[in-house]
């Protein structure tokens, strides 16, 4: 699984070079798979179990550094979501998707109960939308979504009744509309305007989604070859390095490029579940599951992002976008994965 | 028991995971197999669209040469700016920082994009023609990448005409294609196509073909690198028949007379046009680089008219120089000979009414030669009388004077010489034999050409042959010149040698004896030629508009031909409200001298310094004879 995780990591280096031209920033990024790995290797030799015991002490570390981002934190892009740290940025809402995930097994999997009443998943929910809540204050709707199915994953795999599951669905799908028309901004509206309808506004907001289309689809069975996308090398699609690394992968290596980044993803996801199934415990089993969540929904959500297939929204590919906080927080979770299977026969 | 039914709980939940994610991860791979495989050509056709561009490559006209190989136009570089809408985010910005940049006027770009507006999105717009080198210098320091990406400057081949105007109307100008044109396929949209003369004319060889190149761009639009290029090929070179020197002269000639006009001169003997002038002029040079619109607008409300091209555009009365039609007619009609004689005692009664003769005393008896030399009005009166208006019209279609010439330049105006069908069909009234009698001194309704009269002149010079004006006298297709072969002759017509005779010899009596044009007279060089006066007005009449500001002074004309025997030269000059026909002998004269010393090796005689006011002399061809009813107005 390590190798898999090494190998996405690879590919995304080389995309990075690929896409920016080599100007330093794949260096960075290896001072982030680095930096990651050395958090990999802190988070795998301490016993997950005793990382769950101090979860609420961490949970709380995090939502205090989010609510000081919110105040002091450097603006960019219309968001305040960094920590200036010189030349490494923060950003803190990277790790509250691990910090959620280790809060939630300890909560869940501490419970003497074998299925989880009500009132847990009350509680859990609540610890879920406070760091929701903030970062979608920052705003940065993109991450702050993420955390959604953190919750949801685990609230599943600890026997959350599939009815509760019917009855959120029931007011998702009815408050869907409303929310649309209400909580949504401006900006947000259109991008889902954009979304159904891309070609009507080319040049303004569906440009990036029409454009990913086009990266990924010039890219044919055996791509264009490295550093040869017409699309990413000549700028038309923007961010390519970060956002839409994996469209600069398929049109670059096309079809065959896709399947094995596709393959790889799918196999670290397997094999993490069934981490989760030989976990001695609950408490591991959840505790992989909640961070394999946000892996998951991020690696799904953007790829077909980058296929054009889903509204243009700042979610990186973990593992493989330019980012040193998201490769950091990724490899770390990804720590806490391996530490869960390899205690499993430990006691 | 609990724990492990927990157990096997986790356990189904986390393979409904699994194989949640294996379905999730195979439709993804359903999905750009779609986009990437079944739908790939086309996406891949429209990154292709992205980032390449087709850029046209604007060829070189050909260069136009005179008969001697002196370069006449040819091509300049200039520099054009444009927009590509297709980069553009905000065409308000980009024009307004365009107009501040250069200093154009933004609601005159505004304009031009506006009009453009149906076109494709990535073919440039051409805001500014012939850019100067502080505008392009100013949008360069403007960075064109990042603040006006949708800017483009471009070198391109423009014309160049001398720059006094010199056979502005024989070259004509360029343009870009019209909406018409477009249409009618006969050339691309936005091409710059020859509009007049020359130009127009011979487009097609002149115009070359326009090369392409195909680009890669980045995003912003900036040319990143040249992927294949097809050069543009330049234009057919073009040797005229024109004579720069003549030209010159004849132009300087006018210039001296101090009036406007038009003069069109031949070589008789194959109807090689030498000599092309029609003045007032414009500069083809505005027209060259896109002519703007108050220049525009001042060629067209400009009362001289300077668009016109006078030699084929222009009808006037021709006076008396119709005089040689009608000599001719009667004696190939057999109705005369040289020697018949009339007694003119100033004036002659026809059909009822009395028609003066110039001289008040009359002329006395005069043979046909003496009333071709005196332009004596008694004689052709008669002459006309005998003829009838129809054999009066036969002959001057004959000798090229009725309808075109069929030179090979566009927009020729017929030349009108009257007949009794012609008059029944126009008005449904049947033609007065008193009506003849105008006609045989060339009034009434006789309304030719500058282009039609020089035709006429050079029928009767070269004896009868009714060569066919042209312009065009080789072709270089690459393979160095290549004569353009002579233009059939129209008609032939074979004179009797008497009748030649008597023409020529009055012809020459004019210049050399007694005769009215003897300001063209050069020794040893035989000119013979003839003076004719159009009235613009009748003398009523224009004591009438007096004081009304019109130009109201009459025309004058010469036609001549040299030298008498076998004749190198042939034309006419027109001098519009020049007053005197005998005024553009003088301009014949300094193009005929001109002639002989380059053939001769000799250098090129100067006009001589201007001389003091000369006494009016009494011009024979005024006739102050007519009445309203007859008045010629001959401007158009």
């Amino acid at each position: 699984m390590l190798g898999a995780i090494l190998a996405l990591c690879a590919i995304g280096l080389f995309q990075i070079y690929s896409a920016t031209g080599g100007d330093g920033r794949h260096v960075t990024q290896m001072y982030g798979i680095a930096v990651g790995l050395v958090a990999l290797v802190v988070c795998l030799t301490i016993d997950y179990r005793s990382l769950t015991d101090k979860s609420l002490f961490i949970y709380l570390a995090v939502v205090g550094l989010l609510i000081f981002v919110l105040f002091f934190g450097v603006v960019r892009g219309g968001s305040r979501r960094w920590i200036d740290l010189g030349p490494l940025n923060l950003q803190p809402s990277e790790f509250a998707k691990a910090t959620l995930a280790l809060v939630l097994a300890k909560f869940l999997g501490d419970s003497r109960r074998g299925a989880i009443m009500r009132g847990d998943l009350v509680i859990a929910g609540a610890i879920a939308a406070v760091p929701l809540l903030i970062i979608a204050r920052q705003p940065d709707l993109g991450t702050a979504v993420t955390l959604i199915p953190v919750l949801f994953a685990v609230a599943f795999v600890a026997g959350m009744p599939m009815r509760i599951f019917g009855i959120l669905a029931v007011v998702a799908l009815l408050g869907a509309p409303i929310a649309y028309k209400f909580a949504l901004q401006d900006y947000q509206r259109e991008r889902v305007q954009t979304f159904l309808d891309p070609e009507a506004d080319a040049r303004g907001a569906g440009y990036q989604q029409l454009q990913a289309r086009i990266t990924t689809g010039s890219g044919g069975l055996w791509g264009k070859g490295f550093q040869k996308g017409t699309q990413g090398q000549l700028r038309f699609l923007p961010v390519a390095h970060n956002d839409f690394i994996f469209s600069v992968l398929a049109e670059e290596h096309g079809f065959a490029g896709v399947m094995v980044a596709l393959g790889l993803y799918l196999f670290v996801i397997l094999r993490s579940l069934e981490s989760a199934r030989l976990a001695k415990d609950r408490l591991g089993a959840y505790l992989v599951v909640g961070v394999l969540a946000s892996f998951s929904f991020q690696v799904v959500y953007n790829i077909m992002m980058a296929a054009g297939l889903a509204p243009v929204k700042g979610l990186t590919l973990p593992l493989m976008s330019y980012g040193g906080s998201s490769m950091i927080a990724t490899l770390a979770g990804f720590g806490l994965i391996l530490n869960v299977r390899m205690r499993r026969f430990t006691n | 028991m609990a724990v492990a039914e927990d157990r096997r709980r986790v356990g189904t939940r986390l393979v409904i995971l699994q194989v949640a994610a294996v379905i999730m991860f195979a439709a993804l791979g359903i999905c750009f197999w779609v986009l990437q495989i079944v739908q790939g050509t086309k996406y891949e056709e429209m990154a292709e669209n992205n980032h390449q561009r087709t850029l046209s490559l604007r060829a070189p006209r050909g260069v136009l040469f005179d008969r001697n190989g002196k370069v006449l136009v040819e091509n300049r570089n200039s520099f054009t700016v444009s927009i590509i809408r297709e980069h553009t985010k905000d065409m308000n910005r980009t024009i307004g920082l365009l107009a501040k940049v250069t200093g154009v006027d933004e609601k005159q770009v505004k304009q031009i994009v506006d009009r453009h507006r149906g076109e494709p999105s990535y073919r440039p717009i051409v805001v500014i023609e012939d850019a100067s080198l502080a505008q392009v210098a100013a949008l360069s320091a403007r960075r064109l990448d990042f603040e006006l990406p949708d800017v483009r400057v471009e070198e391109v081949p423009t014309r160049k005409y001398p720059t006094d105007a010199m056979a502005a109307h024989l070259f004509g100008y360029v343009g870009e294609a019209s909406d018409a044109q477009v249409e009618a396929g006969a050339a691309a949209q936005g091409s710059i196509i020859g509009q007049q003369g020359v130009e127009r004319a011979y487009n097609r060889l002149l115009m070359g073909e326009d090369g392409a190149k195909r680009v890669v761009v980045n995003s912003t639009g900036r040319e990143i690198s040249t992927i294949d290029e097809i050069a543009p090929t330049e234009g057919r070179r073009v040797q005229l028949t024109l004579d720069y020197d003549l030209q010159k002269a004849a132009e300087e000639g006018f210039r001296r007379a101090g009036f406007n006009g038009a003069a069109l001169i031949m070589d008789p003997r194959n109807g090689e046009v030498l000599t092309y002038v029609s003045l007032p002029s414009y500069d083809p040079n505005d027209f060259a680089s896109g002519i703007d619109r108050t220049t525009w607008a001042s060629l067209n409300t400009d009362k001289l008219k300077p668009l016109q091209n006078r030699v084929l555009q222009g009808r006037y009365s021709p006076g008396s120089t119709f005089k040689i039609v009608v000599a001719t007619a009667a004696l190939e009609e057999g109705l005369v000979t040289p020697d018949f004689k009339v007694n003119c005692p100033g004036g002659a009664n026809f059909f009822g009414r009395y028609y003066k003769c110039h001289l008040k005393g009359g002329h006395g008896v005069v043979d046909m030669r003496h009333a071709i030399e005196k332009s004596c009005n008694v004689y052709f009166y008669t002459l006309g009388n005998m003829l009838g208006v129809d054999r009066i019209y036969k002959w001057a279609e004959r000798l090229g004077l009725a309808g075109k010439t069929g030179i090979d330049l566009p927009n020729e105006q017929e030349s009108i010489v009257p007949n009794t069908a012609w008059k029944q069909k126009r008005t449904g009234e049947k033609w007065y034999p008193g009506e003849t009698i105008s006609v045989s001194i060339g009034q009434g309704q006789v309304s030719v050409t500058p282009a039609s009269l020089a035709e006429m002149i050079t029928t009767v010079a070269n004896g009868g042959t009714r060569v066919t004006p042209h312009v065009i006298k080789a072709i270089d297709e690459g393979q160095g010149w290549r004569p353009v072969p002579a233009r059939a002759v129209a008609d032939r017509v074979a004179f009797r040698p008497e009748t030649l005779a008597a023409l020529h010899d009055g012809l020459w009596m004019v210049v050399n004896a007694n005769g009215t044009g003897g300001r063209a007279r050069i020794m040893g060089r035989d000119v013979a030629g003839k003076t004719g006066t159009a009235q613009v007005i009748s003398n009523e009449g224009k004591a009438r508009a007096k004081g009304t500001g019109a130009d109201l002074r009459d025309h004058g004309w010469f036609v001549f031909f040299a030298p008498k025997d076998n004749p190198e030269l042939a034309g006419a000059i027109f001098a519009e409200h020049g007053e005197h026909g005998y005024l553009g002998a003088p301009i014949a004269k300094h193009v005929i001298e001109t002639y002989f010393a380059k053939k001769d090796g000799q250098p090129l005689p100067k006009l001589p310094p201007l001389p003091g006011e000369a006494p009016p002399e009494q011009d024979p061809d005024t006739p102050g004879l007519l009445d309203d009813a007859v008045a010629t107005v001959a401007v158009r």
